[in-house]
């Protein structure tokens, strides 16, 4: 079935694929989680806020990002944020931004609104009485928030928060429309010059399959080993 | 002296009134008991005294400082008040010691060692020593709200406030609890207690108050409260609640 395809192309270009490609992915897809997941607790908490202002700037930003194709997203940036580094430095020429920073600022931007979404759910499931027990002790609202709500927030919404994580790990393959060397970048890259195109991309995709497929477990274990004592 | 001032106190939810112009007083050392029916404002009255319900119409001093007053400092008036919940409200992803030194050390700005070990001798008070390591969700219901208990005891409260302690309590476990809030009663200890327990009302309290539709209908001492109530709506809730 497989004859006239070359496999071989695969392991010849392993290291680079690998060395280049998926280190900028991964490397990419934590970054983007890390912040992403930080501003978008963020936003979660400007949305619940008793301030009109606040919640209806995330709720808009929250909104307009989930309302863009994430392909448009990353052209935007792409082109915007040299003009927009410029703009706040006070420079008149737009500052050289590399492609790692620029996609790195695309995703934590547009996943935000994303973890926004699910911190807020994760906020709004822990109970009032919660809140005001810590109220009660004499807790502020940033000692509450920090380490009463949450803690807990963030722990009941953890597997949900990985699971878009493996979303975004997907995701990152689009920064090859702008010619980055992500993983599926640099696959593709070699998959032209060689003419091999089937072999690379069917490589490309088992890789992807294994690599979400055994997070997915991951997700699944640590979602019974992070279970409060004695919580049902 | 009085430690709780409630002056005309009204509040609404939208267009809903649930409290109407509650006017009492809690003295230094006075244990003070709030009945009623369910829905009558009993609840949403003792939150109003640390500031977690706000209200729109009168005030309420507390040991001098007013709570309705946007400049009162919220946060560290309510350090000083002790309050437990119905439903306990332990900090479920926490132990039983850090549950207790949390507040200490955050808003009083004591050392871990020195709140751990205060919570400790609160926890040998509620008789939960050996509990000390463990999570709430581990302890029955009796014993998360004798540590609820013991945790508003360890920031030195000036006053206790109880909302419905023991009703989400299997009835076996009411008396562990009430026993504690007997001893503190003892001891001189300001309460404000909402509770259905008359017995405890009969044992240690002062005073009763009487809430029905979100106003305080009737504020008497203990033995008039139960011996001659004098308006027609306590007679009809004592006679609900003492018949069987």
């Amino acid at each position: 079935m497989f004859t006239g395809f070359d496999f071989d192309v695969i392991q010849r270009s392993a290291g680079y694929l690998f060395r280049e490609g998926m280190t900028f992915t991964v490397t990419l897809t934590v970054m983007a989680m890390t912040t992403g997941i930080v501003l978008g607790t963020l936003l979660a908490m400007m949305r619940l806020s008793s301030f009109r202002v606040l919640a209806m700037l995330a709720g808009g930003y929250v909104n307009l990002m989930r309302s863009i194709p994430l392909v448009l997203v990353i052209f935007w940036f792409y082109f915007l944020v040299p003009w927009m580094g410029g703009w706040l430095i006070g420079a008149t020429e737009p500052i050289q931004v590399g492609a790692f920073m620029s996609s790195f600022i695309t995703f934590t931007l547009f996943e935000a609104a994303y973890y926004c979404e699910i911190m807020r759910a994760g906020i709004q499931s822990i109970p009032r009485g919660q809140v005001w027990a810590g109220y009660a002790l004499g807790l502020n609202y940033w000692q509450s928030m920090g380490h009463v709500v949450l803690p807990q927030a963030f722990r009941n919404m953890l597997p949900i928060l990985l699971t878009q994580t493996i979303i975004l790990f997907q995701d990152t393959s689009l920064v090859y429309v702008l010619s980055i060397t992500d993983f599926l970048g640099a696959a593709s890259k070699v998959a032209q010059r060689d003419g091999r195109l089937v072999e690379m991309y069917l490589f490309v995709a088992v890789v992807y399959f294994i690599i979400s497929y055994f997070l997915s477990y991951l997700v699944k274990r640590l979602q019974a080993r992070i279970a409060v004592p004695g919580k049902l | 002296m009085a430690m709780i001032e409630m002056k005309g106190v009204s509040k609404w939810y939208g267009s809903f009134q649930v409290l109407t112009d509650c006017t009492t007083n809690v003295d230094k050392g006075e244990v003070v008991v709030v009945c009623g029916p369910s829905g009558s404002g009993k609840s949403t009255l003792i939150k109003c005294v640390n500031a977690l319900e706000p209200f729109q119409k009168g005030d309420v001093v507390v040991d001098g400082i007013s709570v309705g007053d946007p400049k009162t400092d919220l946060p560290k008036l309510r350090a000083r008040v002790g309050m437990v919940f119905q439903h306990f409200e332990l900090f479920p992803h926490m132990s039983v010691s850090n549950n207790l030194a949390l507040a200490q050390v955050k808003v009083l700005g004591r050392s871990k060692d020195e709140a751990t070990a205060r919570g400790m001798k609160y926890l040998e008070r509620v008789g939960l020593t050996e509990h000390a390591h463990k999570y709430p969700g581990q302890l029955s219901g009796g014993q998360q709200q004798r540590v609820a208990i013991a945790r508003a005891l360890s920031m030195d409260p000036i006053a206790m406030l109880f909302d419905e302690p023991t009703s989400a309590l299997d009835p076996e476990m009411i008396n562990e609890v009430l026993d504690v809030m007997v001893g503190l009663a003892q001891e001189g200890m300001t309460m404000m207690v909402v509770t259905h327990e008359m017995g405890f009302a009969r044992k240690v309290a002062n005073r009763v108050i009487f809430m029905d539709k979100g106003e305080i209908v009737e504020d008497a001492k203990k033995d008039d409260f139960f011996g001659k109530p004098r308006s027609e709506r306590a007679v009809q809730f004592l006679s609900k609640i003492l018949h069987h």
